[in-house]
């Protein structure tokens, strides 16, 4: 259960070498597409000698769609309604950042009611998906009251988010020049009553999840990250907090109102899955508070989308721009190359599970029990929908 | 980041730096010296973040223009560095050995673009595709449309309008011309 | 070794090494035959209809609304279904939006194996005709002309709710004896086979996964 990486990450790039199957010493598993253990759709092609993983490789592409080509070819007021759907469990830091890049390159300025909106609209899918994945850390280890609690407490974010912007999942709400609509009565009341239910639901969950026995033992020295292992895998958010490091783009290039919130960087001393665990436990409180202090400092009147030219002749000047934002799993980017056209010549989708999931699960599976995978698989919080776009 | 230009500009051969916004340089190296720059920017610079490693396609030009996004931590700047490299025979350098990520970006752009990085590793594996026996699907003489339509077939009764179509025929018959 | 049958209504296999042609078998599918007495074939459908155990594949985006279907708001659990983890113990096949070609090739494999009478339910607007991924080159536009669909909830995405009302449309179909995409997919099975050989290029799998 205990993993040791025995050798420093920055030095050794090397594929192993591949173990002999023929020896019959070895079980090939393909922990495929078709697994509940499996965070969303990929598959691992795992050598187990006994109960112990000896080699490791990810296959991902199960969900790729060519979204980078298909947004070639669409229009920059079509492609908004179709980048929610490259990160399906966190759809809205798509639609922010494909927004934030086309003001950005088009010279648009975001009026005040609209920045805050959207920065409350974050927050909320950042605690939404982050209830979604306290309920997939324990459902890894065979505890599943509070993945049954969780998925049920976010239907009621999920409800908050019908209020605001009309849908569920797939809300289309940022769009290029503000958001689409202004809050509705009432939604302060309700929103703010949910966010106490939420905090109740944390505590209970830090006693149930957090001080379990069992919980403590599967997870405690489960895929250590070491420091040094951050720079030379690329890896990002509450993965590379948990090792000590204070990199939060909310605080270190602030965007949206985050510069006038109030928040810490929080950071962990236990780069273990425990470690990871309680750190994401630790940023849904503060995605909570950060809501509180949105919805007492939004303004309430005022435009919420700025004047827009034409949008279906919309040409924006050559240029090129890479914005990010720090979503549930990290540094989220967008890369978008203009040409002058209509279309947009090039963008490409920076996702955080890119590096996570492929080179830092092939190496941190190496000496993992079999039936730590799932976990060590969660706790990197890896989404597959981002990896292959 | 004057600074470091002004050492890069010593030391390199490089051209095109634009200040994109505070924050975001891009500047464009040669293809031979491209890898011993972005060492020098790890090493020395302190760029040691990759953000990605992406591909811009100029068929008009005849080159593909690879884009290495670098970040420094501690000065929170970033810098993109551009490197042409010709399209009919598609190679550049490999930078597995710099990060331990590298090696997965490089992957997925020789599938989707050809583009072929010699010693990286497992680079003849499938990366998203499987039994895919066309051109590299991100290249743009490649029509995505004619390609679905073709394999996959379609089902009558999708109605599809080009906004700027039906907004001349229908609603402004009678203005001619493009609305510029 | 699995006994292979004799020469007439076996399948190729040509996907399959030598040594692999013994570890499969060859057979050809065979349709599921209704009870005689109708009697018995009523209350074998008011069974299947009520015990509607899905395969836990969420195959793209579709499966982000079979989570919240499960707990206790919507609980899916009142109509009997729950989610299985392998494919010989449920009966449903969620194909939860779009399928790509790789997945594809899975979701048949996955669907072979599961024991008749299957279903398939085909949420969102993806199987129907494509979606908003109509000209993408890896997706698939008419779901239906690879493997047989019994009833389809379009939408983007379907709601919990509609959800629910898909299943409680797909147990009136049952009920009514009219859901027979097994039965329909043995009988046409070359052409849904043609059909997904087409797409599918690297076919190194058996003709039929029993």
């Amino acid at each position: 259960m205990t993993q040791s990486t025995g050798h420093s990450a920055a030095l050794d790039f090397a594929q192993p070498e591949p173990p002999d199957l023929s020896s019959g010493k070895y079980v090939k598993l393909w922990q495929g597409p078709q697994h509940p253990g499996i965070t969303g759709n990929m598959s691992l092609e795992l050598v187990l000698d006994g109960d112990t993983i000896i080699a490791c490789k990810t296959h991902v592409g199960y969900l790729h769609r060519g979204f980078e080509k298909l947004m070639e070819r669409r229009t920059f007021i079509q492609n908004f309604t179709v980048v929610c759907r490259i990160a399906v469990p966190e759809p809205t830091f798509n639609e922010y950042l494909y927004s934030h890049a086309v003001e950005e390159l088009s010279g648009i300025e975001v009026p005040e009611r609209a920045v805050w909106l959207r920065t409350m609209n974050l927050e909320m899918m950042r605690l939404a998906s982050f209830l979604m994945w306290i309920g997939g850390q324990s459902g890894a280890f065979g505890q599943y009251t509070v993945p049954n609690w969780t998925l049920a407490y976010r239907d009621y974010v999920l409800d908050l988010f019908e209020e605001m912007t009309g849908a569920r999942i797939y809300h289309m709400y940022i769009v290029p020049g503000g958001v689409r609509a202004g809050l509705p009565d009432g939604f302060e009341e309700r929103a703010r009553e949910i966010m106490k239910g939420a905090e109740k639901l944390l505590d209970q969950i830090e006693r149930v999840m957090f001080h379990n026995v069992v919980f403590k033992a599967r997870s405690k020295g489960l895929g250590i990250i070491t420091p040094d292992m951050v720079d030379p895998y690329g890896i990002v958010g509450p993965n590379a907090r948990a090792c000590g490091l204070a990199r939060d783009i909310r605080k270190d290039e602030p965007y949206l109102a985050y510069d006038r919130l109030d928040f810490d960087t929080i950071t962990g001393n236990e780069p273990d899955a425990y470690g990871r665990a309680y750190l994401r436990l630790q940023e849904t409180r503060q995605s909570i508070s950060l809501i509180r202090q949105c919805l007492d400092r939004a303004p309430t009147d005022g435009p919420f989308q700025a004047d827009m030219p034409n949008v279906l002749h919309w040409k924006i000047p050559a240029g090129e721009t890479y914005v990010k934002a720090e979503c549930t799993r990290g540094e989220y980017g967008y890369y978008m190359v203009t040409d002058g056209t209509e279309f947009v010549r090039r963008v490409h989708v920076r996702g955080p599970s890119y590096t996570h999931a492929i080179a830092v699960m092939e190496r941190l599976a190496v000496g993992t029990n079999i039936a730590d995978i799932a976990g060590l698989m969660v706790s990197l919080h890896t989404y597959p929908p981002e990896i292959e776009r | 980041m004057n600074e470091i230009l002004d050492r890069l500009q010593r030391n390199f051969s490089i051209s095109d730096i634009s200040v994109r916004k505070p924050g975001l340089v891009t500047l464009k190296v040669g293809k031979d010296s491209a890898e011993i720059l972005i060492r020098e920017l790890r090493d020395r610079e302190g760029y040691t973040h990759l953000n990605f490693i992406a591909c811009i396609d100029y068929i008009e030009d005849g080159i593909f223009t690879l884009v290495y996004m670098l970040h420094n931590y501690a000065s929170k700047e970033t810098l993109g560095v551009h490197v042409d490299i010709d399209r009919e025979s598609a190679e550049m350098t490999s930078i597995h050995t710099l990060w331990a990520q590298a090696w997965t970006y490089q992957r997925e752009l020789r599938e989707m673009y050809g583009i072929n990085f010699p010693g990286s590793p497992r680079l003849e594996e499938d990366f998203c595709l499987e039994g895919w026996d066309q051109i590299p699907p991100m290249r743009r003489e490649f029509d995505t449309k004619a390609f679905s339509e073709e394999r996959f077939g379609h089902r009558e009764g999708r109605h599809s309008e080009v906004p700027r179509d039906h907004m001349k025929v229908e609603l402004y018959p009678n203005r001619g011309g493009d609305e510029e | 070794m699995i006994k292979t049958l004799g020469t007439e209504d076996t399948l190729e296999n040509a996907g399959l090494s030598a040594e692999e042609q013994q570890l499969f078998s060859n057979a050809r599918p065979r349709a599921y035959e209704p009870y005689p007495i109708k009697a018995v074939e009523d209350f074998a459908n008011w069974a299947r209809a009520n015990s509607l155990w899905i395969l836990a594949f969420g195959t793209g985006c579709g499966a982000i609304e079979l989570r919240p279907l499960m707990t206790a708001r919507f609980d899916a659990n009142r109509f009997g279904v729950a989610g299985r983890p392998t494919p010989r113990q449920s009966s449903v096949f969620v194909i939860g939006g779009y399928a790509s070609v790789k997945t594809l090739k899975r979701i048949i494999r996955s669907y072979e194996q599961m024991q008749g009478p299957k279903f398939v339910i085909a949420l969102g607007i993806c199987p129907v005709n494509g979606g908003m991924y109509f000209d993408s080159y890896n997706t698939v536009n008419r779901f239906d002309q690879y493997l047989p669909v019994d009833l389809y909830i379009t939408g983007c995405m379907p709601r919990p709710e509609v959800l629910v009302a898909g299943i409680m449309e797909l147990q009136k179909k049952i009920k009514a004896g009219r859901c027979d995409g097994a039965n329909r997919y043995v009988e046409n099975f070359d052409w849904y086979k043609a059909n997904q050989k087409k797409v599918i290029k690297n076919w190194d799998m058996p003709d039929y996964n029993w």
